[in-house]
């Protein structure tokens, strides 16, 4: 076929295209209320929530793990492009992510001996946390790599890591509702980690889901 | 540069109005720059590049959307034929793994390269009928899309979702068929 064949038909469906509105928005909505079904159904919610609520520390887990989904989203509005730039969001979610990492080195040299700074660090759940999120955040990156794929992501796996980033800062933040842990250090570490586990798998996945 | 910029992005903003014809100008503008843009890469492998150009226009066409008018439109098809072009090469080195579909092509070698888009053709033969014929049919100062449509044997309207979909679809077949 000759190429201006190709573009007669190409223009006989001129107009704006289609596409979803707030695709991300949906994605977050859907994922966000995924895990708050695993947290009620499988992991529970703490059972000092409605005191916890009204403590500052509850908020701030929410506010970083909040942050770091924002970043995530700001990246892959961007990466979903040609041409786009995930700039924005890295530099928020790597200032929140040191931010919170030197409160967490901070709090745990503050305390008075060695002993207490592990049990900081350890918590009472230090081996399931970066594993609930991790699980808490799968339906989302799910549904999120779905959704960018029917963009047009060219770099795979910066938009996967993104996506991930997204998904990861959504779960997180729902987790804390389960999460009891209230201490900077514990949540610099595991609550990181479970983010972070999440952006990797994005990218391994994206690298070869995120095609069109 | 700026220039092209500038008339190209002006055309696509028409064409997104649902302006035919700037749009037309505008597709064969990129066009274009696209056949020179793969031709200076790929210069073992002419009969790919107007694979490319194709398979990269129905790209732009179809990701319109991502498009984001407060940003440069050559800068945003440019993205989009660098990806289409690694995209390409990742594809190929996956074929070579695969002795059998070589000796497939080693058969079919002598046949003459007419120069024209090859992929579309195959991936338009497997095409339902009527949209193989939307596609092939309407011409943009020849057969209208209705006219076209009644060859088919559809209605207008129906014809104008159908081509829509007819164009997705050759999309994903160009790419599966290559990888």
């Amino acid at each position: 076929m000759r190429t201006d064949d190709l573009i007669d038909a190409l223009a006989q469906d001129a107009g704006p295209s289609r596409a979803p509105p707030r695709r991300l928005a949906i994605v977050a909505g859907l994922g966000a209320l995924a895990a708050l079904i695993l947290v009620l159904a499988w992991l529970h919610t703490r059972h000092d929530l409605m005191q916890a609520m009204r403590g500052g520390m509850f908020w701030m887990k929410a506010l970083y793990t909040g942050a770091l989904g924002l970043a995530g989203y700001l990246a892959i509005e961007r990466l979903s492009r040609p041409a786009g730039s995930g700039r924005r969001g890295w530099m928020l979610g790597g200032v929140v992510l040191g931010l919170f990492a030197l409160a967490g080195v901070v709090q745990a040299m503050m305390s008075p001996d060695i002993q207490m700074a592990l049990h900081m660090l350890r918590g009472h759940s230090w081996h399931v946390c970066s594993r609930n999120i991790l699980m808490l955040g799968l339906p989302m990156l799910g549904l999120g790599l779905w959704a960018v794929r029917g963009m047009a992501p060219t770099r795979p796996v910066a938009a996967g890591f993104a996506t991930g980033l997204f998904a990861g800062g959504v779960a997180a933040t729902v987790y804390g509702l389960h999460c009891a842990e209230n201490t900077f250090t514990f949540v610099a570490l595991w609550y990181s980690l479970g983010v972070l586990s999440l952006a990797v798998l994005g990218a391994l996945i994206g690298r070869w889901a995120l095609r069109w | 540069m700026t220039d092209t910029e500038t008339r190209l992005k002006a055309l696509m903003l028409r064409g997104l109005d649902g302006d035919a014809a700037a749009y037309r100008e505008c597709l064969a503008g990129l066009g274009v720059r696209l056949r020179a843009y793969f031709a200076r890469r790929m210069s073992g492998a002419p009969g790919d590049v107007e694979d490319l150009v194709q398979e990269t226009l129905l790209a732009v066409h179809l990701k319109r959307s991502t498009w984001d008018p407060s940003q440069s439109f050559t800068a945003w098809a440019h993205a989009v034929a660098r990806y289409k072009l690694i995209d390409h090469w990742r594809r190929r080195k996956i074929r070579q793994t695969l002795p059998i579909e070589d000796h497939i092509e080693f058969l079919a070698a002598d046949e003459p390269d007419p120069g024209v888009g090859l992929e579309l053709d195959r991936a338009l033969a497997t095409l339902p009928e009527k949209q193989r014929i939307l596609v092939t049919d309407v011409k943009l100062t020849g057969l209208s899309l209705a006219e076209a449509g009644t060859r088919a044997g559809i209605s207008e309207g129906a014809a104008k979702v159908a081509l829509h979909r007819a164009l997705k679809s050759l999309a994903e077949r160009m790419r599966r068929a290559d990888g």
